[in-house]
């Protein structure tokens, strides 16, 4: 069929292991926009859901660090944190072997990507999943883009993946899903941890939902450590969707700083199927 | 210096828990599995997480090293805050990109 839907979303664990300590007025608005997004993938068809994320050391390693990763197990598994902290039970996830294998395929006539046939969930995965399939029905293709550890790829690749992603789900006769997931300030982990650069985040998403090519690629990694802190980095996987959906403009469904999660939460709609394409 | 190491051996015991539990019965035994200095070994036995994170060990995997070793999450933030005191500016990783303390 072709992508039906694709967004970006946050993944802070504190959304779940601290989610009450919020301002309730926040959370309630942010679970709502994720709500909204879990309804737009599930109006739109979805079959599947290629989730873009930079996983935080559960599978990769510096032994061997992949830049991009396509999973292609049977099933996924997850979370791999202490399900009792992250406060997600912990599951099997279903998966589209099939699909991986065309989607690699397709991706790999323009982008390298690795392929990873056993792969345990971290929040980033497993956050945004329990928001936007609660119940796991929908088959998961993770894509992970080392955010992590130095050296990691320029932005213009994170573009290109976005782009070879786009041409290989078109290419898919299922209704695919894309979310990509993290990326505002924060400084995760570190003696830091809770600063949020709010200026500096609402100008990123202002340049994703615009999808303003120039102005994303131009992003320096010293600048992004500056001011976004270490856990910026992450804006490699919604460059990735901006580029996959550089057709349409998209729309912010929620963005606010909530500093007990440790960073601006957003839900952007970057692409929503025309509805002469609806089927 | 071997921060690889380190944080190779907090890698394997975060996502694997025979292997964590294999430590706290014998840390002796898994610290001769990897190339450490004897700076890296005290610091991973007492545990010392001020001196771990100016080492540069990434804070994604130290983090889960503090839980294990019965830090909760103010003691840990703290923790870091002190090492910097103690042991000064973090000396190599990803947070020495700028004056290794940090964002502020």
């Amino acid at each position: 069929m072709s992508l039906v839907y694709a967004g970006t979303c946050c993944h802070s664990p504190a959304i779940t292991s601290r989610g009450e300590m919020a301002d309730p007025q926040l959370r309630r608005q942010l679970l709502e926009a994720f709500d909204r997004q879990r309804q737009a993938i599930e109006d739109a068809g979805a079959e599947a859901i290629v989730m873009v994320s930079s996983e935080h050391f559960a599978n990769f390693f510096m032994d061997n660090m992949p830049t991009f990763s396509i999973g292609i197990a049977d099933e996924y598994y997850g979370p791999i944190e202490d399900p009792n902290w992250l406060k997600i039970p912990r599951t099997t996830i279903p998966a589209n072997p099939d699909l991986s294998l065309r989607l690699i395929n397709q991706v790999m006539q323009s982008v390298d990507v690795c392929f990873a046939q056993e792969w345990k969930f971290d929040h980033g995965m497993s956050v945004p999943l329990h928001f936007l399939t609660p119940q796991y029905k929908i088959p998961i293709i993770p894509v992970n883009i080392n955010c992590q550890s130095k050296p990691m790829s320029p932005l213009h690749r994170s573009w290109a993946l976005g782009l070879a992603l786009r041409e290989a789900i078109n290419s898919a006769p299922e209704k695919i899903a894309l979310i990509g997931t993290g990326g505002t300030s924060h400084w995760p982990c570190t003696p830091d941890s809770g600063k949020i650069n709010e200026a500096w985040d609402r100008t990123l998403i202002d340049h994703l939902i615009n999808k303003r090519k120039d102005a994303l690629l131009a992003y320096t990694d010293e600048d992004t450590y500056r001011e976004g802190g270490g856990g910026a980095f992450e804006i490699r996987t919604s460059v990735c969707i901006a580029a996959a959906t550089e057709e349409q403009t998209g729309e912010v469904w929620f963005c606010e700083p909530i500093p007990i999660y440790a960073t601006t939460c957003s839900i952007l709609s970057l692409y929503q199927q025309p509805l002469d394409l609806l089927t | 210096m071997s921060l690889y190491y380190v944080q190779k051996l907090l890698y394997h015991l975060n996502r694997d828990p025979v292997q964590q539990q294999h430590f706290f019965e014998d840390r002796d035994t898994v610290f001769g599995h990897y190339t450490l200095t004897e700076e890296e070994v005290d610091a991973l036995r007492k545990p010392d997480i001020g001196l771990l994170y100016v080492m540069g060990v990434n804070a994604q995997l130290l983090m889960h090293y503090a839980t294990m070793s019965g830090y909760d999450w103010p003691q840990y933030i703290q923790a870091m805050r002190d090492g910097i005191d103690q042991y000064g500016p973090v000396r190599e990783g990803l947070y020495a990109m700028q004056d290794g303390k940090g964002a502020i």
